[in-house]
């Protein structure tokens, strides 16, 4: 390959940081988890030390005021970040690896086997989400990872019909019926030739799936049912210090304004590049 | 020749802000007359087309020239004006009438919708009535009730045509009207288009095929990267052209009623975005010298109302048309025998049945053709034989030996023994593999090779099927559709097997590409003893390369017999009728 041509793929692959949106939602991410990694060792004070006065609003000390038990608001909306995006992350990604397995299975078999794995998640689409995870929470306690599965079990039916249809499509196509020619087996024609070319779908669907991860741990932790007290997690701060938001605005918004961050700059870039990617096979397209 | 009805002059189209895809395009048309305009894809025929009636697709822009027809301009005309004259001065019969029709649009409101826009309601249903039966379609109440999708192909694009001339146009554009039906289907509507001819209508026949051309048109211009390179009597165009190209282009198209040895054009048609100065074909022109690549030529007289833009038009050779080399040798073993194969296609309405008491044998290096029009069966016995689909009765065998139903019960040596190359050179290579790692995978799966042996023997396979090595590291997106069905050929040639099954592999080509390519296939089975069972619809093309062929109807063989003996004598009444159909490229209109 000529270096001409590597620039070109190169440039290709990161032309999408071209529009507005994208590079406002990278910025806003890059904050938001430099924020949630990094922030906690520049925390001026620990996040569970109690320095000050409950509900007192910002000053020259304590730069975002004090919560309700006088604990550094600042402190903790720099160590409160972690919990949320990593639970949020994990459920998102084993959601992604049991529905995503199951919708590649189903799509590309068809059959009976496409039957019982659709017919069972529709079973598991009947549950209200909130209701099912709190039947979880209440049932295994304040175990994160009970819940983090949980949540991941909301999201596996339709993750799973959305591949599903994605590889119904991409099945047909003359360079998978020729893996099925040759005799490759199911898991090599899946990850070969199927899987890398619904990338579009999934990295559409992957933002927004994500971002609801991410609000769903913070309603469990909202509710106290995931991480408790005195760890800091942003969800947490919203619900511990709602009583105080006329004395201490700052308690409530600051850990709200970094979830609504992330979620946005997150869904900003999914957008941008799942369009992308429609763009590059219509331009494919074109030149037919 | 009467006064023209249409006169297109110094016509041309650019990409907005961008290169030319017409450049200075002349034209003129008698009534009654029909000029066949012919190119290969790309060549700018379709937005010639288009331009006739004024329009352009989005993001081209028509710069200068005149389009005029019955002396009336249409170009620089507002969009309001136009459109009462489109239809009624010059009228657009598109490729596919499958998507021109609107599919909730009932058969006789499409025309009542034409007249009403026309502010031609008088006596609407006669007019509806008479409409129709010009191009022999039913004009009963249930017909014209009837939604498109009711309707078969040929009625669909009889439709189209009786919508074109509703309003008693001039001139009739037809754009590829019959590419994708049926040869029987194709000649009917031909024969509906030939009789427009004698109404007076003026006729612009846009095609790639020169075979259907040559028996449509009266004139043929033929076209290349946006400009006429050649145009005159069809006679002359097809027996003695003057351009290097069209000579080509002649000599690689395919013919049932006299086999030829196919030549293929070398190369790759330029794109307008990277056309160089001088004549565009010079890159691939047998004849080239210095002078071509200076100035664009100009059309130059050859003839009779016969023109060429060659300056070196009088050392052009009549295209080589040589009797196909007959290779029909002495029965062998047979690789692969099918017998008494059935097959059914279970749908939710019941089972169809795609195939019924096929046998037929392939002997080693022999290639044997099955024939049909779609819906033959042809297909499903070759997905049969490769182990997509599971037969209901029957048995494949491979050197004697019986093969499971579906490929994945098969044994590693069975696999690799039958490859299979598809149709669509636009979705048989995966777009997110490089075409290294493409060809190289097989040699692993089927072969056992190494990741690192695989990959250094892709550039042998790319050299046989004459792909340059630098390729490997190409994905499909970057290939022409003729480089990426050689990858596909490549890539089952890989597994080193002794069947190679080819799925209709050149329908979607270009003929020029479709004649390297069937003469590529050709030079494996003399150099590799590969065995080959071909699948077409082409007549053409079967009596090009095959040796034996046996002709399906409705899944059941109809015919068979050595290839030559079956076009030229055909004795079964579907054979018949496949061989008066299809259009011959000897046999042009006088």
């Amino acid at each position: 390959m000529s270096a001409t041509s590597i620039a070109d793929v190169i440039g290709r692959r990161l032309s999408f940081t071209r529009s507005w949106s994208v590079r406002i939602g990278l910025i806003v991410l890059a904050f938001v988890l430099g924020v949630a990694f990094i922030g906690p060792y520049f925390a001026p004070y620990s996040p569970s030390a109690i320095p000050g006065i409950p509900f007192s609003p910002p000053s020259h000390t304590y730069w975002l005021g004090n919560d309700y038990l006088g604990e550094d608001v600042f402190s903790r909306v720099l160590s409160g970040g972690r919990t949320v995006i990593l639970y949020g992350a994990l459920a998102t990604l084993i959601a992604y690896a049991v529905g995503g397995s199951i919708g590649l299975l189903a799509g590309f078999t068809r059959g009976r086997l496409d039957d019982v794995l659709m017919r069972a998640m529709d079973v598991l689409l009947a549950f209200p989400p909130i209701l099912f995870l709190l039947v979880i929470a209440t049932g295994a306690g304040s175990n994160i990872f009970a819940l983090v599965l949980a949540i991941a079990i909301i999201h596996v039916p339709s993750i799973a019909r959305i591949l599903r249809a994605a590889t119904l499509e991409v099945s047909v196509r003359g360079y998978v019926e020729a893996a099925a020619a040759r005799g490759d087996r199911t898991h090599v024609i899946l990850r070969r030739e199927i899987l890398p070319n619904i990338w579009g779908p999934i990295v559409a669907d992957g933002g927004p799936r994500f971002t609801v991860s991410i609000l769903l741990v913070a309603a469990v932790n909202f509710l106290g049912l995931g991480v408790s007290p005195p760890t800091a997690d942003w969800a947490l701060m919203i619900s511990e210090n709602r009583a105080g938001i006329t004395i201490n605005i700052w308690a409530v918004v600051a850990p709200a304004l970094m979830i609504a961050a992330l979620t946005v700059s997150i869904n900003l870039i999914a957008d941008a590049i799942a369009s992308g990617l429609g763009k590059s096979v219509e331009t494919e397209a074109l030149r037919r | 020749m009467s006064a023209p009805v249409l006169t297109v002059t110094g016509l041309r189209v650019e990409v907005e802000d961008g290169p030319l895809v017409v450049d200075d395009l002349s034209l003129d048309l008698a009534a009654g007359e029909a000029l066949g305009l012919v190119g290969e894809s790309g060549s700018g025929k379709t937005t010639v087309a288009q331009a006739l009636l004024a329009y352009t697709r989005p993001g081209l822009r028509i710069t200068s020239g005149s389009v005029q027809v019955a002396g009336e301009e249409l170009l620089g005309r507002d969009e309001r004006e136009l459109r009462r004259r489109r239809g009624r001065l010059v009228s657009y019969v598109p490729q596919d009438p499958s998507t021109a029709l609107n599919p909730s649009i009932r058969v006789g409101n499409h025309v009542h919708e034409i007249l009403a826009a026309h502010d031609l309601d008088d006596d609407s249903d006669e007019r509806v009535t008479s409409v129709l039966e010009r191009v022999q379609l039913p004009t009963n109440r249930p017909f014209l009730r009837r939604f498109p999708h009711q309707l078969s192909g040929g009625q669909q694009q009889r439709l189209a045509i009786a919508l074109a001339l509703v309003c008693d146009p001039q001139v009739v554009v037809l754009d590829e009207p019959t590419t994708g039906l049926d040869v029987v289907t194709q000649a009917r509507i031909l024969e509906e288009i030939s009789r427009l001819r004698g109404s007076d209508v003026a006729l612009v026949y846009v095609s790639h095929d020169l075979a259907v051309v040559s028996s449509v048109a009266d004139r043929i211009a033929v076209m290349y990267a946006g400009r006429i390179v050649e145009e005159g009597p069809t006679r002359e165009i097809v027996t003695a052209p003057r351009h290097p190209y069209s000579a080509g282009l002649i000599a690689s198209v395919p013919d049932h009623v006299e086999p030829r040895q196919l030549v293929g054009i070398p190369g790759v048609a330029v794109g307008f975005a990277d056309r160089l100065p001088g004549c565009a074909f010079a890159s691939r022109c047998p004849l080239r010298i210095p002078a071509c690549e200076e100035a664009v030529p100009e059309l130059a007289q050859v003839g009779d109302h016969h023109f060429a833009r060659c300056i070196r038009w009088e050392s052009t050779l009549l295209p080589r048309i040589e009797p196909r080399h007959d290779e029909l040798r002495a029965a062998q073993k047979a690789v692969l025998s099918v017998e008494e194969l059935e097959a059914v296609h279970r749908t939710r309405q019941g089972t169809v049945i795609a195939a019924e008491r096929i046998s037929f044998a392939v002997e080693e290096g022999a290639c044997v053709a099955l024939v049909g029009e779609s819906g033959s069966g042809k297909t499903t016995i070759a997905r049969c034989i490769v182990g997509l689909h599971a037969p209901s009765g029957g048995s494949i065998a491979i050197d004697g030996r019986p093969l499971a139903p579906r490929a994945a019960q098969r044994s590693r040596e069975q696999r690799r023994a039958i490859q299979i190359v598809f149709q669509n050179p636009y979705d048989s290579l995966n777009p997110r593999r490089s075409v290294e790692d493409a060809v190289s995978w097989p040699a692993r799966s089927l072969l056992g090779m190494s990741a690192r042996d695989a990959r250094a023997a892709v550039a042998v396979m790319l050299e046989r099927v004459r792909l340059p090595a630098r390729i490997a590291r190409r994905y499909p997106a970057e290939l022409s559709g003729g480089e990426r069905q050689r990858v596909a050929i490549a890539r089952a040639l890989a597994a080193k097997p002794k069947v190679l099954v080819c799925d209709e592999v050149t329908s979607a080509l270009d003929v020029s590409i479709q004649a390297a390519v069937l003469d590529l296939l050709a030079e494996l089975r003399r150099e590799l003893q590969l065995s080959l069972l071909f699948i077409s619809h082409d007549l053409g093309v079967v009596a090009s390369v095959a040796d034996r062929v046996l002709v399906l109807e409705l899944g059941l063989i109809c015919e068979e017999g050595a290839v030559r003996s079956v076009l030229s004598s055909p004795q079964s009444p579907y054979t018949v009728r496949l061989v008066t159909a299809a259009p011959s490229i000897a046999a042009p209109r006088a």
